[in-house]
């Protein structure tokens, strides 16, 4: 038997389905479970979650822990907490893995503060390593890597003295494993102990909205930013997307000035994206930004300055005015195309 | 009822304008050079606060946790409005995690502040962007927490309709209280300094600037601070005995989580294939990207 304990990823539930990123971190989860020779657990919490379960083993987990109460049917912070903390409290998983997302970020921490453990936010990367400390050595640690200070520098936090080591991950970093049919696994219920504190909030309405572009699985992204100048201009972004048949992507900046939809933002508080081939116009390329997208296989930068950082993340850079060259690469593209 | 607010703010670097002056010469940012900022999610948390309580009386009550010179946004805050300050600052705290923080921050509340109708804090702060010393607060509090709550629609008696901008998805919660929230920056547009407690507040000053004007005026500290009693211009200074904290949960030893090491972000540089902005350049661009597969 290993001396550590499982691997543990919060499998989300999200519109009855489980969460883009709670399967990239089964991908991510199966690694670090085959470094530590543990096995890999997800945790579901919900109502009618079987199916998802089964789901959870075709993507790689080796048991899945099933929280299935009718009281638990749509997410609330004090029930969902306390689930999750007893059953830490009860299995002592060494690692304990959220999505990034709005839910992730409600429940990891309450869960932290409860069992007096560690938390990093945010990482993009995950691995297992030592490290060292008044001269003691700690192996086999988790370490959790992430930007800080606006993306300006990247930090590795470890949690070396605490069980479980827990940390949030973006969404989009990391690859999702294929599902593999027939995989089996063992799902174990976990009975559901409330009290009446549980009820402290209750949600009354809850309205969702479509996401208006899936930038995540677009293997073409044209995205404009403030040096597009005017939302007039920046229908010469949608042109060229619509050529290439690509999606519509913005930077921050782009979306401050109203050019565009919040959702068509890539970055560090947008989307993650690595598409075949990335376009950016007008983008001067901030650390945020480039956060978001210089893993795409190919980045071509459209930009007045020759100075902007964008061009230092790009493959190929074109110096000169997007309401000019814009439609000069369109007219190209449709004659090759 | 009156309500008691109380709001949690943070000084930070102003890592969203980092300017050419703060960047080295290898491309990596000067850390000392960023500007010591009011924490932009919190001063929304702080402009709820006052606005809740233009609307059903009471008072707002605002605590940072930082170094001495934090007292600014404290200052600040007076100047928008709040009722109270306090600077918790004991070199102890130093090098908190979220864990020690909110141990902090919430020893803080139980030992001088309680009962309280709301917390309130913005969703997350520039410098760290965590998000988690909120829910681990009111985890510590034994509350509720709402979290991304852009709205207040109403208190009704013993309860809070919230509304939460979950981005994709809006949602009216019905919240016990008392209770955290945290405030996201669509929130409302933050009020400015007002001039008249600007004149008014200018001479406030914390335990630790006491200290050292006391020094140069040769007053003792004990009269100067009497003095700014008086006039409600002292800025209550709590370390770690005012709040009665266990040495062991707060400041390096209070938390699990350790940097193993910083990177600074330095541009790749990549091999940067230029094409010249012309029809002939841009279409060998085109057959390039043909050429490697990148279409097709």
């Amino acid at each position: 038997m290993s001396q550590h304990g499982e691997v543990w990823v919060y499998a989300e539930v999200d519109d009855g389905a489980i969460a883009g990123v709670s399967l990239e971190l089964l991908g991510k989860g199966r690694e670090l479970a085959g470094i530590l020779g543990v096995p890999l657990a997800a945790v579901i919490l919900g109502s009618g979650t079987r199916p998802l379960a089964e789901q959870l083993i075709a993507y790689g987990a080796d048991i899945v822990y099933s929280a299935d109460d009718e009281r638990l049917a749509q997410y609330t912070t004090l029930p969902f907490s306390r689930v999750l903390t007893d059953l830490i409290r009860e299995k002592k998983p060494e690692i304990v893995l959220y999505g990034a997302t709005p839910v992730g970020r409600d429940l990891a921490p309450r869960v932290a503060s409860a069992l007096k453990t560690g938390l990093t936010a945010d990482c993009t990367d995950l691995q297992i390593g030592s490290y060292e400390s008044a001269g003691r050595l700690y192996q086999k640690k988790l370490l959790q890597i992430r930007p800080a200070w606006g993306g300006n520098i990247i930090a590795t936090i470890v949690s070396p003295d605490v069980l479980p080591e827990m940390a949030t991950v973006r969404e989009g970093v990391m690859h999702a494993p294929d599902p593999v049919e027939g995989r089996t696994g063992t799902i174990i219920d976990v009975p559901v102990v409330l009290d009446s504190e549980c009820d402290f909030v209750r949600v009354i309405e809850r309205h969702t909205q479509p996401r208006r572009v899936d930038l995540r699985s677009a293997s073409i992204i044209v995205a404009g930013g403030y040096g597009m100048g005017s939302k007039e201009n920046f229908q010469l972004v949608h042109e060229l997307a619509a050529v290439l048949g690509g999606a519509v992507g913005a930077s921050r900046a782009a979306v401050d000035a109203g050019f565009i939809h919040a959702d068509h933002q890539v970055g560090q508080t947008g989307t993650t994206v690595r598409p075949k081939l990335y376009i950016a116009c007008g983008i001067s390329g901030a650390v945020q930004h480039r956060a978001g997208m210089e893993e795409s296989a190919k980045i071509i930068a459209i930009n007045t300055d020759p100075e902007a950082p964008i061009f230092q993340v790009a493959h190929y850079g074109i110096i000169g005015d997007v309401r000019d060259v814009i439609p000069r690469l369109i007219k190209a593209f449709k004659g090759k195309l | 009822m009156p309500l008691r607010i109380i709001v949690l703010a943070k000084q930070v670097p102003d890592t969203k304008n980092v300017t050419g002056e703060v960047m080295k010469p290898d491309g990596t940012v000067n850390r000392n050079a960023l500007a010591a900022i009011f924490n932009p999610e919190d001063l929304n948390a702080l402009e709820m606060g006052l606005e809740l309580k233009e609307r059903y009386g009471g008072e707002v009550i605002v605590i940072t946790m930082g170094p001495p010179r934090a007292v600014e946004i404290l200052k600040d805050s007076l100047c928008r409005g709040a009722d109270r300050v306090i600077l918790l600052s004991d070199r102890r705290f130093a090098a908190s995690d979220t864990l020690a923080t909110s141990y902090t921050i919430a020893q803080a509340i139980q030992t001088h502040l309680m009962p309280f109708d709301m917390v309130l804090c913005g969703r997350q702060a520039i410098d760290g962007d965590t998000a988690q010393v909120g829910p681990q607060v009111a985890e510590k509090l034994g509350i509720a927490q709402v979290t991304f709550a852009d709205r207040v629609l109403a208190i009704e008696g013993e309860c809070v309709r919230i509304r939460r901008d979950l981005g994709r998805a809006q949602e009216i919660v019905l919240a016990r209280k008392p209770v955290l929230l945290t405030v996201p920056k669509s929130a409302n547009s933050p009020r400015w300094p007002n001039a008249r407690l600007l004149l008014k507040y200018r001479r406030a000053r914390s335990a630790f600037e006491v200290e050292a004007e006391a020094k140069r005026q040769g007053r003792s500290v004990d009269d100067v601070v009497a003095d700014l009693r008086k006039r409600g211009l002292f800025i209550e200074t709590w370390g770690a005995e005012d709040i009665n904290a266990e040495l062991a949960r707060v400041g390096i030893s209070g938390s699990p989580t350790k940097v193993k090491k910083v990177e600074n972000v330095v541009l790749a540089g990549r091999n940067l294939k230029l094409y010249s902005a012309d029809d002939d350049g841009i279409r060998s661009l085109v057959t390039e990207l043909v050429e490697e597969r990148t279409f097709g």
